[in-house]
């Protein structure tokens, strides 16, 4: 990865007290994909991951998902519905597929929210430009904590 | 309470989102109350991800369909009114209109919409309707040209487009435009974007599932140019691209770029076989 002055001095400022965010180049994906540990170095919350899920300029993760939790108008169904997710996966392979689930299904057409590489004609955001500089992720580190505890509630009992 | 409601009513909407209404609906497409239009017709052998193919009328709602049926009710006429009266008006240092070297449109234009783009000889290049409505103005007409996707075009391209309605879109893809046929397809295919999505993400794996509110049709051309009531004028089919690959997040290409001429190529070969039904009405 690239030390860039903004990484070096957040390595500096949170010391040894917290573990520092991995930077999207430096996650660590097992062999099917999963995310062991946390990204940002803190726990996530839920009811900021559910605010993430269901908003437009977020996560906006109901465009294709529906979560009978949430109540979002006009959920999509290009994905699966994501009624009892926490039952099918644990949280690292939750955070996999919410980081990149290309690492989880290949090809998957589910956009990868914490990567900064490898696009083609990237934009400045939705303005149809292109981008300026260095790209930052769709979500950061600990929006996809917040994201990963709230799917960790969505369970079927 | 009140959280079990608002969850029951999203619960309804979902209902409504993926039952009866995903797929293309069965209704059919008749304008004026007698001129029928294909909206559905098997895929050609060229289109791997697709076995049927369907106009975009087929997935909107009832009442934008409805709005299509008659040309009083379809606000694209106004434009095509308009483009009749540019038809028949001298303009340039040539001394000519449209109707000089054309005579009547709804005769002479009979057709001409459903084979564009296509090669033209002279020029050696693959011509958008745009393209050839743009060198009749300059190098017959001796006028400026028109902005690619201005309402004087798109107006011109509906009117050009009401002489072959109800004829079906039967663009070439081999001989001379093949290398053009063949690097659109290759851009149908590409993910752009920070989203990574390509155009068969969208309108090959998932049309008649919804994208938040938007229920996804083929991404079919043979309504274009399109009156869309959520701006309420006539889009040009290459600003609809642009606005498609400019939702994941990517750097565009620009309305009447050689990469858009091809991907229009390509779309059009798509639809071969629909009806041409343009100018229509979507949301
Ligand atoms: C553009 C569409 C799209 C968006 C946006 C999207 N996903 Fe997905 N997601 C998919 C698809 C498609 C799959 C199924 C994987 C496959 O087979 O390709 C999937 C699978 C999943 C799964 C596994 C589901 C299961 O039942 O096992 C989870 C969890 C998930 N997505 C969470 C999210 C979250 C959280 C967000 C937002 C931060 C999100 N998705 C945004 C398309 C999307
Ligand atoms: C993120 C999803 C997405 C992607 C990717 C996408 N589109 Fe679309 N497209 C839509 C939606 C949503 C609509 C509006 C509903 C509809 O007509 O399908 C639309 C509409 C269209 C229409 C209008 C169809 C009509 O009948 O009015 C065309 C043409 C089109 N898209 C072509 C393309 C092309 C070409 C590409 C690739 C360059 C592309 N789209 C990529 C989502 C997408």
């Amino acid at each position: 990865m690239r030390l860039t002055t903004l990484t070096l001095a957040m390595t500096l400022a949170a010391g040894t007290a917290f573990a520092n965010p991995v930077v999207p180049g430096d996650v660590t994906y097992t062999e099917y994909g999963a995310v062991e540990a946390s990204l940002s170095g803190a726990a996530g919350d839920a009811a900021e991951g559910a605010k993430v899920v269901s908003t437009r300029s977020m996560g906006n993760c109901v465009a294709c998902h529906q979560v009978s939790a949430l109540d979002a108008a006009f959920q999509g169904n290009v994905g699966p519905s994501l009624d009892g997710v926490g039952d099918r996966w644990n949280e690292a392979e939750l955070r996999g597929i919410v980081a990149d689930a290309k690492m989880t299904y290949e090809g998957t057409m589910m956009p990868s929210f914490y990567k900064t590489t490898g696009y083609i004609r990237p934009g400045d955001a939705y303005t149809g430009k292109a981008a300026k500089g260095e790209l930052e992720p769709l979500l950061s580190a600990q929006q996809i904590e917040d994201v990963v505890a709230f799917l960790m509630t969505l369970k079927t009992q | 309470m009140l959280r079990t409601t608002t969850t029951a009513l999203a619960a309804g909407l979902i209902a409504v989102a993926t039952g009866a209404w995903a797929d293309p609906s069965e209704n059919d497409l008749v304008i004026n109350g007698d001129l029928e239009i294909t909206t559905h017709a098997e895929a050609p052998a060229y289109i791997e991800g697709l076995s049927e193919i369907y106009s975009g009328w087929r997935f909107r709602e009832v009442d934008t369909q409805a709005t299509q049926m008659d040309d009083f009710d379809n606000p694209a006429f106004l434009a095509v009114d308009a483009a009749q009266e540019a038809w028949d008006t001298v303009d340039g240092d040539a001394g000519k209109s449209c109707a000089s070297c054309h005579g009547d449109a709804m005769e002479s234009m009979a057709g001409v919409r459903a084979t564009y783009p296509k090669w033209n000889a002279d020029a050696e290049e693959v011509r958008t309707l745009a393209m050839q409505i743009n060198a009749c103005r300059t190098d017959n007409m001796e006028a400026a040209e028109y902005g690619y996707t201005s309402n004087d075009m798109t107006g011109m391209e509906a009117l050009i487009s009401v002489a072959s309605r109800g004829m079906p879109v039967n663009v070439a893809i081999d001989g001379p435009v093949q290398s053009t046929w063949e690097q659109g397809k290759e851009m149908y295919y590409t993910r752009y974007g920070q989203l990574e999505l390509s155009c068969a993400n969208c309108h090959e794996d998932n049309y008649g599932n919804y994208i938040r509110a938007d229920h996804l049709s083929q991404g079919q051309i043979n309504g274009f140019p399109v009156y869309r009531l959520k701006n309420t004028k006539l889009n040009q089919v290459q600003d609809r691209f642009k606005g498609c690959i400019r939702d994941t997040r990517a750097e565009t290409f620009k309305p009447g770029s050689p990469e858009f001429v091809a991907l229009e190529l390509y779309v059009a070969s798509r639809g071969n076989g629909l009806d041409v039904e343009a100018p229509s009405v979507r949301n």
